[in-house]
């Protein structure tokens, strides 16, 4: 028997970026238990429909966890309260009958949002652009052995590749830095022989880019770690601050 | 590859510098307590110890510029990175909560801008109470040298020093209890089961060296300077 529950949404309105944006109420009372967070939203917009009302925009494309797309704050959480869990995969059964949930747009100025929970996370991208790739030339992709890597290695770099680009540091941040990404970013491709080749040009140009985006500095908070769907450490923090000191050394 | 004067400004290397800064201004704590602690010596242990300081005339003033210098610029850089948060979140949220876990959100973290404001603040009025304040005279070894130890011991039996003192000095432990491990992870520490120990190294190290700072204005406030550590 699945069991259903009356929740209170206090949910976040903006017509685009220059749009000063408010906060709406919405109570529904069909909610199912085994719902995932963003169905609920789902259901939320077909009664807002049923009512002539614009529906509530938010992002989300894989709904299993592994994309990134989606990334709501949720009652003052990165996705929500559940650890390690992308919030497409936050189940209501977390939540009590009569519960009030707010839910908020990540909120960096390097994050402009686009329509209400919808915020552009390009800034991310040109991170990515300014040094996460590595210069080979493509083709048939080679035999497998050709490269040994260690295991330790190769294990620590597919950790920090399990970044999925969600903007939960910088949404769970105090100061809206954007360290937990560019160091994951950073740190893939450095503990492989195949990021070698640009490792001290990486490091540099992508921390100036985060700068360049307007996220804010580090303070060690380590909330970003606390909140990140894929549980990447804050070590990858701590890697590239070696690098770069490195970068600079060299 | 960027200059030097690039890189210590960029955000990887504005935290290194933070921790750089911060640890060199705990280790001058714990010079500083040293200092303190022999006036719990012989009578003129403690003015022999300022009479030291004192003599070494041109060099005093090189190693006053290098504390200002830390102290400036730690705190410059503090400043400028809360500044910053608010240009990088010009809006706050509505409700904001901490994931708990492996964060390190807690009273002491939110609160460096304040304490670290109100240790700067006292730091200034601290050097004017002591440094600058009465000039009192004794004889070492038939040498005149000014008496610190004399002001010192009147000035912690009035109470709103005493509360003063003990007040920033406590907030101190708040901000080196966040401080000393953030300057590790600033530093490059990535073992996470280093950083567990770090963290709590760090409750000990503020929670002991502070007790033992304020031990010594408690002592006199509740003895009247007439305790039986003080030798006359």
């Amino acid at each position: 028997m699945s069991k259903e529950m009356t929740i209170h949404l206090k949910y976040w309105k903006q017509n685009g970026p220059s749009d000063p944006g408010h906060f709406e109420e919405r109570t529904l009372d069909t909610v199912n238990e085994h719902m995932s967070f963003l169905e609920m939203l789902d259901v939320l917009n077909e009664e807002l429909q049923l009512d002539g009302i614009d529906p509530l925009e938010f992002d989300y494309d894989c709904r299993e966890g592994i994309c990134g797309s989606c990334n709501l704050v949720i009652n003052g959480q990165a996705h929500g309260p559940k650890d390690k869990t992308a919030c497409c995969q936050l189940h209501m059964r977390n939540y009590k009958d009569g519960d009030k949930i707010t839910i908020e747009p990540p909120r960096a100025a390097a994050f402009p949002v686009i329509k209400d929970l919808v915020v552009d996370r390009s800034a991310f991208d040109r991170i990515i652009e300014a040094g996460g790739y590595i210069s080979v030339k493509t083709g048939s992709a080679q035999e497998a052995n050709a490269t040994p890597i260690e295991k330790e290695a190769s294990d620590a770099s597919f950790d920090y590749a399990t970044c999925i680009g969600c903007g939960a540091c910088v949404a769970a941040c105090p100061n809206a830095s954007a360290s937990l990404f560019t160091g994951a970013k950073i740190a893939h491709l450095n503990h492989v022989p195949q990021g070698e080749l640009e490792r001290t040009k990486r490091v540099v140009a992508m921390v100036d880019q985060m700068k360049e985006e307007g996220f804010g500095d580090c303070s060690n908070f380590a909330e970003c770690e606390a909140v990140c769907p894929v549980g990447i450490s804050i070590s990858a923090i701590a890697e590239m601050r070696r690098d770069y000191v490195k970068a600079v050394i060299s | 590859m960027p200059s030097l004067l690039k890189a210590m400004n960029s955000q990887v290397g504005r935290k290194i510098m933070t921790g750089i800064t911060g640890v060199a201004l705990m280790l001058f704590l714990i010079g500083h307590l040293a200092g303190n602690l022999s006036i719990f010596g012989s009578a003129d242990a403690f003015n022999i110890y300022t009479k030291t300081l004192m003599d070494l005339g041109p060099l005093l003033y090189v190693i006053e510029a290098a504390l200002a210098f830390l102290f400036l610029y730690h705190t410059v850089l503090g400043v400028s990175i809360w500044l910053k948060k608010r240009k990088a979140r010009p809006q706050s949220y509505d409700t904001y909560k901490t994931k708990g876990g492996p964060s390190h959100q807690s009273l002491a973290s939110r609160s460096m801008i304040i304490s670290g404001s109100v240790i700067f603040i006292f730091l200034i009025l601290h050097i004017i109470h002591f440094k600058f304040g009465a000039e009192y005279t004794t004889m070492i070894d038939g040498v005149e040298a000014r008496d610190l130890r004399q002001l010192v011991l009147e000035e912690f039996q009035k109470t709103w020093v005493v509360i003063a003192y003990v007040f920033v000095l406590a907030l101190t432990i708040l901000h080196l209890s966040h401080g000393f491990w953030s300057a590790f992870t600033s530093l490059g520490m990535k073992n996470q089961n280093r950083s567990k120990k770090i963290q709590m190294t760090a409750y000990a190290f503020a929670i002991i060296l502070m007790l033992a700072f304020i031990f010594i204005p408690l002592y006199i406030y509740f003895t009247g300077g007439q305790g039986s550590l003080i030798t006359y």
